[in-house]
Parts: structure tokens; C-alpha cells; sequence
């Protein structure tokens, strides 16, 4: 009767590609644009030679959950593709041209992230950022890539690059190299303590958990509880419960920051006491407003802290001095598009093939470090760090 | 072997206080306090659809706004430096309440009284159109995002805790969820049967024209029963910030449907019926997702809806339809 999903989507038609130019000449563009449909109207030809000169432009896109449950996820994305596309139009562009950032919002919806996708080629992007969530990233890879679009994501479901698609990238690692080390984490740090993994069945989730879980039974650490539920509830008493009653000291869980929030706020009040261990999206500082005080039970695998880069001091004091705080994927996207950029200029073309065999085959120095990819499209060398929250910071838990 | 035998009992005496007692009688008040908050938003429904027979959408909608004005409210009197918990409670108790009868009041003034002798579906669409329209509202004026406030109510009491590391537990939120749920529908009890209003509203579920011919105002008294409908979703609105800490635009949309199905469960027009299709509700889930799968919860909850109405067509506690001659 009423769909949750079209609703949630209202407010990202509005913007969602809303173009983020940081033009001067703005109005010449809208100028442009409606000539553009005035002509379309009756004089084709004209029409055309306007196209051309408004293609002049290099088109890039960054997609990710820009409104819905994980907006603050996407706009971390979102501000670190537009502070790249800024310093690259300031030194110049890229290949003579001026860049255009186009978002796309795929409220981490997979037919959204398919419709974001269809826009994305017809607006003839070179370059997509993106997605963020790996249910968007996985349909949205099929278009791009039959549309010969490079990609780059921070999805970390594994069957992303497994999948022989030529032209997408993981800046990231893997939930399987992140589940390998949250696993071990347990293995060493929980030893004696009884241990649950649980998931919230989304790609994400579920792949991280079943890693953990692997991990776990490969460093012989019993698992007293391997447990599904359904994300979007405010309820998981009953899953709370069941942890009490099979005495749970240590909760692994795979999935968003919301249903984490939840489970520690309901274990709480229900005086059962946890430790959580979670991947690379409980570094959303919102969990901290949702979990409350719970939020000091929280530790959670991710990349090493980007900022603490001497190449991204740069970067991050222009962000800080924009009063935005450069943290979670920020600079993992601003890297992205950093990649693109410097692919493009050593093939001196942005065109697909090539830009694909300089990306596959070249290193390249970003705000997150070297990057070098393999021939799946997966970091050489990715490292995972575990990190521990503490009110309103996270840390690195062995300093 | 008569040894062995009292050994095996004792050990299975054990495990049954001990291990499955607790658990089960966590989940039996985690069942109650999630069955009380339905019951009072169901209550809403099968007033509405007991005097002029339509189904309310916009309930469930009802109940995210008062949740929304909840943690305004609550958010505010922290601010302002009001430290007594009690009267935090108290203050956001009565503001929501009154802001949301104040909504329930409009949205039956503007979106069913002017269709009011219609077909009967014409407000039920119009129902479904309040719903995505205050959904959509709320996303757009408070944003899409998750909205929390800091837990107010800590602690609780441990009840059975004898055998070492786990007991059952019941937060002080939870006592709080019940006694209020019990008071309120004691006094609602109570307002419905012996006031002269609560007269007039049964009056007007029996027959509304007769009503009008003795002089009363039927809209005033519709009206009347769309505000403490929602007076009472506010209450749950309130509880449910407090029990969760977490609301965001479209938790109305789930707890409606829940509450609904808890109104033709206990049977749609009768209100002891909606409190207990609400505990009822509650309670399978509660014990679904402990003893069974949490993932497969909300199924559970329909196809026992379903059986019920197989044998039971009028709910639980309703009376079967009786054909005016």
C-alpha cells in the first residue's frame, strides 16, 4: 500500500543531479541549457552545435546515499569528490579541460543505484565515484560497464571485482581481508570470552559476518551464536535476549550503524553487557549521537586513518579551513578521484581503454598513500587497522 | 539408577528456572512492553473504524509525529535545565499529547469530514493520502536521517538472578511503558462507560442519524474520537522515544500496520479487544524472535493473524456483524 522505498526517494529527485559547477561563467551554462531546449524544440541543427560546445566540459560523477538512512556516509563521499574536482580545476583542469562533478543519489537502493547509473551515461560522464553502498555498486557496475565507463569504489563486498569486469577499482580493501582482521582481533584479544556473530543479511553485512565467522573457526575461536535479523527495525529485544541467554560477551556484527546503535542501547537496558565489533561503516560519527553512552563498547575495522597522511596535509587543512572534517571516506573519494585524474594525464586521453591500462598497470601517490591495483582491480597492499571509539573520537586501539 | 534419574530432573529443574525461565519470562515482559505500545496506537483504529467504519491510514503517521514532537520536547526541557526526569516525562507527556490531538483534530476536519457521507472508500484514500503526506512532511522539514535523544530513564531491576551470570531484566523504562499503558486504559475504561461523552460516542457507534435527531452534533463527537485516537498514539509516541531512543520519519508506517493487525485481531470497533490483539502481538513476536528466528518474526505475526480470522472472522473479542433489519 505504501512503499517505503519511492518515499524515501522524493527528496533525492530534487537534487539529484543537481550539477556542481563551480563556474563562473554559470549563467553563459544556463544560457546554454535553455537554448539548448528552445532549439531542441524545431532547429536540430543548431541544437547540436550547442550540445558540442556544452560537452566542452570533462563530465565526472560521484554517487553514494546522498538523503536516506546513510546520507552521512554519502556526503563524506560527496565532499571529498568536490574538494578533488576544486584542486584539479585549480591547477588548471585536466587535460585542458575544465571538470564538472555531477552527484548521483542512490539512497543505497539497488534500482535507484541502477537509475543513477542510466543517468550517469547519459549525461556522458568519463569517470564514476563510486557507489558507496556494494548493493548499489554491484547493479550500477553492469551499466558502467557496458557503457565503457571507468569506476572506482570504497564498496568492500568481494564479488565486486570477481565478477571480470575490466574497468572497476577498489580503493579499499575487502570484507574479506576486513573480516580476516576483525577475526583475528577477536581471536587474540576475546580468548575465553563467548563469542556471537550476527548480520543484517544486506551484501554488505552478510559478507563481512561470514568472513568473521570463517576467520574465526580457522583460529579454532568457538562461535556460541551465528544469527540473522532484518535491519530497518526498531526492535531487537528478542535478538538481545537470545544473546543474554547464550551468555554473550563479544557481539561481531556485520552491517550499518543504525541496527548497531539499537542492539547496544536495547542490551543496555536489558543490563547485558557487550563488547561490538563492526566494519568500516561504524566510523559515522552519528553513531555516536544514536548509541549514546554505548558508543565506548564500540571497535571497528578500517582503513588506516588517511588523515594522519604527510601527502594528505594538504587536503585536509583545506577541508578543516572549510569547518569539514575530512574523516571516514572522505579522502578515500577525494583519492579516487586523484587516481582518475592522474590515469587520465598518463594516457593523455580519458578515453576507456586507455585510461583502464594506465589504472591496471600504474602506481599512483594520493591522499591515502600509494595506490596499486591488481589485475581484478583490488589494492595490492590494502590494510585494515582496528579502531576503538571514544566519545566523540575514534582511535587506533593499539597506539 | 533411581539416583541417576533425580539427578537427570534436577538437572533439567535447573536448566528450566535457570536458563529457559529466564529467558522466557524476558520475553514475556519485552512481549508486554512492545504489546502495550500497539495497543494504544490500535486503540486509534478501532475507535475510528467503531463510529464511522473506516480504516484510518494516517494512525500509524499520527504516532511518528507525536514521536517527532517527543524528542523536540524532550530535547527542549533538557536544554532549558530541568534536570527531574519525572518532570521531563510529565511535560513531554502533555505537550505531545496536545499537540497531537491538535493534529488528529485537522486531519479529520480537513482530510474526512468534507467526505463524510461519500462512498466509503473515498476517505479511505483520503487516508492513504494523509499518510504519505505527513511521511513526506516530516522527511522534508526534519530531514531523512535518524533523529536520537540521550537514554533519560537508566537501570532496572534484575528478577531472577540466582543463578549466576543472567536473569531476566526489567528496565525502568519498561515498568514505566506498562503502568502507564494499565493507567491510561483504566481511566479510558472508565471515560468511556461512565461519562456522558463516552455515552454520546457509543450512541453514535449505534446509530449516527438517530444522534442527529436528538440534537446532538455528530461531527463535534467524531471529531472528538479522531483526537484522543490520537492522544493516546501520542503517549505511545512518547514511550516508544523513550524505549528506543531512535525515531526517524518512517517508523509510522511498520507500527501502523502492526497496530492495525492488532485491531482485527482482537476485533475491529472493540477497545478491550485492541489492547489485547496489541499484547498478543507483542508477545509472538517477542517469543518468535527468541525461541525461533527474528528474521522470520513479522511473518509469524500475519499468518497467526490469519489463522485467527479463519476461525474468528470478527477478531478475537468482536461481535459478528449482525444484519439490520
Amino acid at each position: 500500500m505504501i512503499n517505503e522505498a519511492p518515499q524515501e526517494t522524493i527528496e533525492a529527485s530534487t537534487d539529484r543531479f543537481r550539477i556542481e559547477s563551480e563556474h563562473l561563467e554559470m549563467g553563459m551554462n544556463g544560457l546554454k541549457h535553455s537554448m539548448n531546449v528552445v532549439a531542441g524544440i524545431g532547429l536540430g541543427g543548431l541544437a547540436l552545435t550547442w550540445s558540442v560546445a556544452a560537452c566542452a566540459n570533462l563530465v565526472v560523477g560521484v554517487a553514494g546515499p546522498m538523503t536516506g538512512e546513510y546520507a552521512s556516509g554519502g556526503e563524506q563521499f560527496r565532499k571529498g569528490a568536490e574538494q578533488a574536482v576544486k584542486d584539479i580545476n585549480a591547477a588548471g583542469g585536466l587535460l585542458g579541460q575544465k571538470v564538472d562533478l555531477v552527484v548521483g543519489d542512490d539512497v543505497c537502493d539497488p534500482k535507484q543505484a541502477v537509475s543513477v547509473a542510466n543517468s550517469f551515461v547519459n549525461k556522458k560522464v568519463a569517470f564514476v565515484d563510486g557507489h558507496w553502498c556494494s548493493s548499489s555498486t554491484l547493479p550500477a557496475s553492469d551499466v558502467y560497464n557496458d557503457a565503457q565507463i571507468p569506476q572506482v569504489t570504497v564498496s568492500t563486498n568481494p564479488k565486486i571485482t570477481e565478477r571480470g569486469i575490466q574497468g572497476i577499482f577498489r580503493i579499499t580493501g575487502r570484507d574479506d581481508q576486513q573480516g580476516q582482521v576483525a577475526g583475528d582481533y577477536i581471536a587474540e584479544n576475546f580468548k575465553g570470552k563467548k563469542i556471537a556473530v550476527v548480520d543484517e543479511k544486506t551484501a554488505y553485512g552478510g559478507g563481512l559476518a561470514d568472513e568473521i565467522a570463517k576467520e574465526l573457526s580457522a583460529k579454532q575461536t568457538p562461535v556460541v551464536l551465528r544469527q540473522s535479523i532484518t535491519a530497518g527495525e526498531k526492535d531487537y529485544s528478542g535478538l538481545v535476549s537470545k544473546l543474554k541467554a547464550n551468555g554473550v560477551e563479544v557481539l561481531a556484527y556485520g552491517g550499518y550503524y543504525q541496527e548497531v546503535a539499537l542492539i547496544l542501547r536495547q542490551a543496555a537496558q536489558a543490563g547485558l553487557k557487550l563488547a561490538l565489533i563492526g566494519g568500516d561503516t561504524l566510523t559515522n560519527n552519528e553513531l555516536v549521537n544514536a548509541a549514546g553512552p554505548e558508543i565506548n563498547k564500540v571497535i571497528f575495522t578500517f582503513p588506516p586513518d588517511p588523515r594522519k597522511n604527510a601527502a594528505a596535509a594538504k587536503v585536509v587543512e583545506a577541508l578543516r579551513a572549510q569547518k569539514i572534517e575530512p574523516e571516514g571516506y572522505m579522502l578515500y573519494s577525494y583519492a579516487a578521484m586523484q587516481v582518475f585524474a592522474d590515469a587520465a594525464k598518463r594516457a593523455n586521453s580519458t578515453d576507456y581503454a586507455a585510461v583502464v591500462k594506465q589504472l591496471h598497470n600504474a602506481s599512483f601517490s594520493t591522499v591515502v598513500g600509494p595506490v596499486d591495483f591488481d589485475a581484478k582491480g583490488d589494492l595490492k597492499s590494502p590494510g585494515y587497522v582496528v579502531y576503538r571509539w571514544k566519545g566523540n573520537n575514534y582511535e587506533y586501539v593499539n597506539k | 539408577m533411581k539416583y541417576g534419574g533425580a539427578c537427570t530432573l534436577h538437572r533439567l529443574r535447573t536448566s528450566l528456572t535457570g536458563v529457559d525461565m529466564s529467558q522466557a519470562l524476558q520475553q514475556l515482559i519485552n512481549g508486554i512492553t512492545l504489546g502495550a505500545i500497539y495497543g494504544l496506537i490500535a486503540i486509534g483504529y478501532t475507535m475510528v473504524y467503531g463510529i464511522i467504519g473506516m480504516i484510518n491510514f494516517a494512525h500509524g503517521d499520527i504516532y511518528m509525529v507525536s514521536a517527532f514532537i517527543a524528542v523536540t520536547c524532550f530535547t527542549l526541557v533538557a536544554s532549558s535545565g530541568i534536570s527531574s526526569v519525572v518532570a521531563t516525562i510529565a511535560i513531554t507527556l502533555v505537550v505531545c499529547i496536545a499537540l497531537t490531538s491538535a493534529f488528529g483534530w485537522t486531519v479529520e476536519r480537513v482530510g474526512y469530514r468534507p467526505l463524510r457521507g461519500s462512498s466509503r472508500l473515498a476517505p479511505l484514500i483520503s487516508s492513504i493520502g494523509i499518510s504519505i503526506f505527513l511521511q513526506n512532511a516530516v522527511q522534508i522539514t526534519q530531514g531523512a536521517r535518524v533523529k536520537s535523544i540521550q537514554p533519560l530513564v537508566t537501570g532496572g531491576v534484575n528478577l531472577i538472578a540466582a543463578e549466576g551470570h543472567h536473569g531476566a531484566y526489567v528496565s525502568y523504562t519498561q515498568i514505566l511503558i506498562v503502568a502507564v499503558t494499565v493507567l491510561l486504559m483504566c481511566g479510558f475504561t472508565l471515560f468511556i462507560n461512565r461519562t456522558s461523552f463516552g455515552r454520546q460516542q457509543r450512541a453514535c457507534e449505534q446509530d449516527q442519524r438517530m444522534m442527529q435527531f436528538l440534537g446532538y452534533n455528530v461531527d463535534r463527537i467524531i471529531a472528538l474520537t479522531f483526537m484522543i485516537g490520537a492522544g493516546l498514539a501520542a503517549v505511545a509516541g512518547v514511550m516508544v522515544t523513550l524505549y528506543y531512543g531512535v525515531v526517524d520519519f518512517s517508523i509510522g508506517f511498520q507500527a501502523g500496520i502492526k497496530a492495525f493487525t492488532a485491531a482485527v485481531l482482537g476485533g475491529i470497533g472493540s477497545l478491550p479487544g485492541a489492547m489485547l490483539g496489541g499484547v498478543i502481538i507483542g508477545l509472538i513476536e517477542a517469543f518468535w524472535a527468541a525461541y525461533l528466528s527474528p528474521e522470520y518474526k513479522d511473518v509469524a505475526t500475519f499468518v497467526i493473524l490469519i489463522v485467527v480470522l479463519m476461525f474468528r472472522p470478527s477478531g478475537l473479542l468482536g461481535r459478528p456483524e449482525v444484519e439490520k433489519v
